[in-house]
């Protein structure tokens, strides 16, 4: 090819940069953020691990709360009253997670989200560990083969998501009516927290805000779909701290079904 | 024999600004091959600070727009000094480039029907300025610049080589041009990266290397409008005309010091901003001309009526042409009503909602917010005048963008002639368009009427060498050595106390003497370092230019007796009508390296029948002699 | 007011080149660039620095500023301690030329390999008509000043040279979503954004969106639609059957 755009002929020096030798110059924690990431994800992940395996105070049983973490729960080995869709699943073996329909689909939801992608790469991965801070591998390929490239699969999982999502939803609704009728407690609260904040995450997803206008050319030839594609950007702008709260409110909503159904506190009830 | 990298091309543009671009684009499509020459990275030049707009009379804000109106109002911005062919050429094309634009990928902001929206602008009747937003400079540099790309991709497809028929050599500063016979042979000029000398050897060059800004010591131009062009073109043999119009634009930031001069762009006023002095008083209501008495507002409540409702109200005088507004605020700075730093205050918090102030305006915020720390969505800026734009220039003949020497076009701010002595908002961007495309058409007919070319001759070059080189050497007598940074900062402090917006004789004298004395001292001029990107000498060349334009403009001050747009005698501070279509022109008294320059008077040929027509007897009084209305129709009936 | 700052500025070239240590005085109000020029005037009258318009609208003084890609121009020094020693040196993903000046062709040659912008056939200039809210996608990705930041900060070149060559950049990837929202563009990037733009090497860590002067959204607006848009095409058998059934053709 001829001589770069926009610069002199070749016969100047061999291209090189500038001999700089430190992997960063820069001066403030630029660490902070991925060791704070990694510590996070690391809590969630050993929590909902150890949960999801445990079988037990997953269901309250006096209001009909139910851990996101068991819903849906669908077999036989599930406590009375926690499968709010029947059971046409025998006996699952202890290695089996009660969930075992929803968690991975969750996981792969959020495995494979713009913004947990970008965490996670940034924080385990360190590539990069932060901006302008040099990463540790010798090659990198990125999202070009496998497995990465199986990330493009990341609006499956939306959909999914979605579904599951309203089950969740399902699950917070048949809680206002618990042994002794309809009736309002905490856990209400907690449980329908967990849902509308559960619903910004997921429809402030890459995915959706692509599949409800953003793949269109023409807004103005779909209006109605220009206005849901506003108001999914809106919410998309926040998806990073959606991601961070939900998981927040994951654990929240399933530490309180346990500690309530546990008998370890009573929940506090406003209305009956 | 002085080592030299050779390139030869049927059409040399200097320059890849927005007039530089347009030219390139012409002169390619005609088949030529093309070279395009800039101090800067591509993408990088002037034009991408323009902000308001680029006006058409495409009619699509107001139906009732039309060339004749944008004609109009073009000569009356520039107080009827304009060339009258080039105005009418200007008001009549620019449409048709605007809309070229989109078929490169333009996208301006749009009316409800989808067509291109227009914003009101100084000097304006209608809503004529197209605009992306306030960054409509950089709209056009960015389309033009992919529009090259494109260009160079067919290129690729015949040829297999992008750079087979055009060439970007950026980073590459022309220093001479070369003639054999009187005709323009090549240019000569080096890298900037390297050092290295490089010669194009072409019958055709085309300036566009916009205007001299850096000559001011408050502006609103960058380091690249050292007046090249100019220096070329007078040094080449043509002349400058109208050197003694520069446009000061009423709205520079102020404060913080660093960036002072900076603009903040008309189009706050367009939208709705308004002047404002200490004392909190609208002050522009008592600074209408006589010669626009009837055409603006007198109240405030008609100025705040206008902006919605352009039938019935006249616009406010805020958006008075820039000279009036420049000089008001100089005024009212002088009387002590001026803003903590010096300057005015321009209030669009209080007139529009913080989310259109932002939609509207996003790169004021940015820059006001970054710059100044200042929210200008809950605070007044603080505005003063800065010096913006030169409407002198190279002469050229209005159909071809030709000078008078054979193979040299001009065309952008380093023509003259268009904009008079004072130019309008927008008209610029336009002016770029229309007349970058003339230049490329005339430069690639010039080539092709051409039965041979001419050829460079090594004593040139090997001229052109030494005379680069000289700041390397130091003196040859040995004396004193100069530093080009403080020669440089000197020249800035003359041209701006004493050459600046408003002007006296004796200052204008004081500013030639101490202009001969930097003469004298450029000679001594020394650089430190080697030729490898080295900004100091790069500056001592750029000196020189910037010293001859100087030049240009303080003798053309003395010379004009008048106030006049772009230039404001203290001594003579009204309009004379002897004055109007007498035209200055600089021209070069040897053939010196750095020569000296003269000015003479230069009657202009008379505006056509037909346009004259298009005023009416009583405006055209108040600029006219009677003698020269003596043949007027409505005289004569 | 004024005080000496100090400044550790990068001086070399492709050879070879050292962090030099200066004090240069420094002023209310001022940005680093002003300090540079003043090192130029009054110490180091050869020091290359790239530089235009001062004020954040041409992107010709980037940089590095203590390790983070800046805008010189429009860095300004009250955001340092008096005694914070400022490091500034010559954006790292590039050759350098000299000082703080780089080479970057790069850029350029990567912008020609980007299809040009293809209007319908037989349609006239003049006649084009498009909405403002088809046209605000692609005018976002247009405020670029080309300062070629993103490109410095991206790690996929920045840390291995030799994805250079089948990565075309945040700048150029955000340059093919430009055309592709474009409401009268008619041609078709997807494949290639992915095959000779890298799209794929894209891990999405939004550096680019960080250190962008202009604010744009690189990463949500441009970057992430593209991919989903390769998704329609490669990634997603539903929509490639739903296009072979119904011939949509992108609405």
């Amino acid at each position: 090819m001829a001589s770069p755009a926009g610069t002199s002929p070749a016969d100047s020096p061999t291209p090189a940069r500038a001999s700089i030798a430190p992997r960063t110059l820069r001066t403030d924690r630029w660490w902070l953020q991925p060791l704070l990431t990694t510590l996070g994800l690391a809590t969630f992940v050993v929590y909902a691990t150890v949960r999801s395996f445990m079988r037990t105070d997953y269901w309250a049983a006096e209001h009909h709360y139910l851990t996101p973490f068991y819903s849906p729960c669908l077999s036989d080995s599930c406590v009375a009253g926690s499968s709010h869709f029947g059971t046409p699943i025998g006996e699952l073996p202890g290695f089996i997670p009660l969930a075992f329909l929803s968690l991975p689909f969750l996981l792969g939801f959020r495995l494979t989200c713009y913004y947990y992608r970008k965490a996670y790469y940034r924080s385990i991965w360190m590539a990069p560990p932060a901006c302008a801070v040099g990463e540790p591998h010798e090659r990198y390929t990125g999202e070009t083969r496998l497995p990465l490239i199986l990330q493009n699969v990341h609006r499956y999982f939306f959909y999914v998501a979605l579904v599951i999502t309203l089950i969740n939803t399902y699950d917070a609704i048949l809680a206002f009516g618990g042994e002794n009728g309809f009736g309002i407690g905490l856990g209400n609260v907690v449980l329908l927290l967990n849902v509308v904040l559960l619903w910004c995450y997921t429809l402030s997803c890459h995915s959706c805000r692509h599949v409800t206008g953003g793949r269109l050319k023409h807004f103005s030839r779909n209006p109605v779909r220009y206005r849901i594609w506003t108001q999914v950007s809106k919410l998309n702008t926040r998806h990073m701290e959606f991601a961070w709260l939900t998981l927040g409110t994951l654990v929240l909503t399933d530490l309180y079904v346990w500690l309530v159904s546990s008998g370890a506190i009573a929940d506090l009830r406003f209305i009956n | 024999m002085t080592e030299v990298e050779r390139h030869n091309y049927d059409v040399v543009v200097i320059g890849a600004g927005g007039a530089g671009l347009r030219a390139v684009i012409e002169a390619r499509q005609r088949g030529l091959s093309v070279a395009v020459v800039c101090k800067s990275l591509f993408g990088k030049a002037h034009t991408v600070m323009a902000e308001g707009g680029c006006a058409a009379s495409m009619g699509n804000a107001n139906s009732h727009d039309n060339w004749q109106v944008h004609f109009r109002d073009t000569m009356r911005g520039g107080k009827f000094l304009n060339n009258w062919r080039m105005a009418e050429l200007h008001a009549k094309e620019a449409p048709d480039r605007v809309w070229e634009l989109e078929t490169y990928g333009a996208l301006f902001d749009r009316t409800a029907d989808g067509r291109i929206s227009q914003r009101n602008f100084g000097g304006h009747t209608y809503p004529r300025l197209a605009h992306v937003g306030d960054r409509t400079g950089l709209e056009l540099i960015r389309t033009m610049q992919q529009k090259i790309v494109s260009l160079q991709q067919e290129d690729h497809r015949r040829y297999g080589d992008y750079e087979a028929k055009l060439k970007v050599f950026a980073e590459c500063t022309v220093t001479e041009l070369v003639k054999e016979d009187g005709r323009v042979a090549g240019a000569f000029g080096y890298w900037r990266e390297s050092g290295r000398f490089v010669l194009f050897e072409t019958p055709a060059v085309v300036l566009a290397t916009g205007g001299i800004g850096k000559s001011f010591k408050v502006t609103s131009n960058s380091w690249e409008y050292t007046g090249d062009g100019h220096a070329l073109a007078l040094r080449a043999g043509a002349g400058l005309i109208n050197m003694e119009f520069v446009q000061f634009h009423p709205t520079g930031m102020v404060w913080p010091p660093s960036v002072k001069g900076i603009l903040v762009t008309e189009g706050v006023r367009g939208d709705g901003g308004v002047l404002k002095n200490a004392e909190g008083e609208r002050f522009m209501f008592r600074y209408i001309p006589d010669v626009f008495k009837g055409q603006y507002a007198d109240s405030e409540e008609e100025a705040d009526r206008w902006y919605t409702d352009q039938e019935g109200n006249r616009r406010t005088p805020d958006l008075l042409p820039r000279d009036e507004v420049a000089r008001a605020i100089n005024t009212e700075v002088k009387e002590g009503r001026g803003s903590p730093h010096g300057g005015m205050f321009l209030d669009i918090a209080s007139r529009l909602p913080t989310e259109e102030i932002r939609k509207r305006l996003p790169s004021m915020y940015h820059q006001f917010r970054e710059l100044a720390d200042v929210d200008i969505t809950a605070e007044p800026m603080e505005v003063g005048p800065t010096c913006h734009y030169v409407m002198g220039g190279i002469e050229v003949d209005p159909d071809t963008a030709a000078s008078t020497v054979p193979g040299l076009f001009a065309a952008g701010e380093c023509s003259g002639g268009m904009h008079g002595s004072n130019r309008l908002g927008g008209n610029s961007l336009s002016d770029l368009l229309v007349f970058g495309r003339r230049a490329g058409l005339g430069a690639a007919e010039y080539v092709e009427s051409l039965d041979a070319r001419p050829s460079v001759s090594e004593a040139d070059v090997t001229a052109g060498a030494t005379h680069a080189l000289a700041p390397f050497d130091g003196p040859d007598d040995g004396g004193g050595e100069e530093n080009p940074y403080t020669l440089h900062t000197e020249l800035q402090q003359t041209m701006n106390e004493l050459v600046g917006i408003i002007r006296k004789a004796d200052e204008i004298e004081k500013a030639i003497d101490r202009l001969a004395e930097i003469r004298g001292r450029i000679r001594r001029v020394t650089v430190e370092g080697n030729r490898q990107y080295n900004p100091g000498w790069h500056l001592a060349v750029d000196l020189r230019n910037m010293l001859l334009v100087s030049e240009c403009v303080a003798r053309a001050a003395l010379r004009r007796t008048e106030s006049r747009g772009g230039h404001t005698r203290d001594d003579f501070p009204q309009l004379d009508a002897q004055w109007r279509n007498r035209l200055l022109v600089c021209a070069a008294a040897d053939d010196q390296p750095v020569p000296a320059v003269d000015v003479e008077v230069k009657e202009q040929p008379p505006m056509r029948r037909d346009l004259l027509e298009l005023f009416e007897l009583s405006e055209l009084e108040k600029y006219y002699t009677e003698d020269e209305l003596a043949g007027h129709p409505e005289r004569t009936a | 007011m004024a005080y000496p700052a100090k400044l550790r500025v990068w001086r070399g070239d492709a050879t070879s080149g050292e962090l030099q240590d200066f004090e240069v005085e420094a002023n209310e109000g001022e940005v680093v660039l002003d300090l540079i020029h003043r090192l130029q005037a009054t110490q180091t009258p050869d020091l290359a620095v790239r530089w235009n318009c001062k004020a954040g609208k041409c992107g010709s003084c980037s940089a590095e500023v203590n390790g983070r890609p800046r805008l010189l121009c429009m860095t300004r020094m009250s955001i340092f301690d008096e005694d914070e020693i400022i490091t500034v040196t010559p954006m790292r993903t590039f050759p350098v030329i000299r000082d703080l000046v780089p080479d970057v062709s790069y850029n350029y040659e990567k912008a020609r390999e980007i299809p040009s912008f293809t209007p319908p056939e037989g349609l006239e200039p003049g006649e084009y008509r498009m909405q403002q809210v088809d046209v605000e996608r692609s005018q976002e990705f247009r405020k670029c000043i080309e300062c070629f930041l993103c490109q410095d900060t991206c790690h996929v070149i920045r840390d291995h040279e030799e994805n250079k060559e089948a990565f075309a950049g945040p700048r150029y990837l955000m340059r093919v979503a430009e055309l592709e929202m474009h409401p009268l563009d008619v041609a078709d990037r997807v494949d290639a954004v992915q095959d000779a733009q890298g799209l794929g090497y894209c891990n999405i860590t939004k550096c680019c969106t960080e250190v962008c002067p202009e604010s744009i959204h690189i990463t949500d607006n441009a970057l992430i639609p593209m991919k989903e848009r390769v998704a329609d095409r490669r990634y997603d058998p539903i929509v490639w059957l739903g296009n072979k059934i119904f011939k949509r053709n992108g609405a």
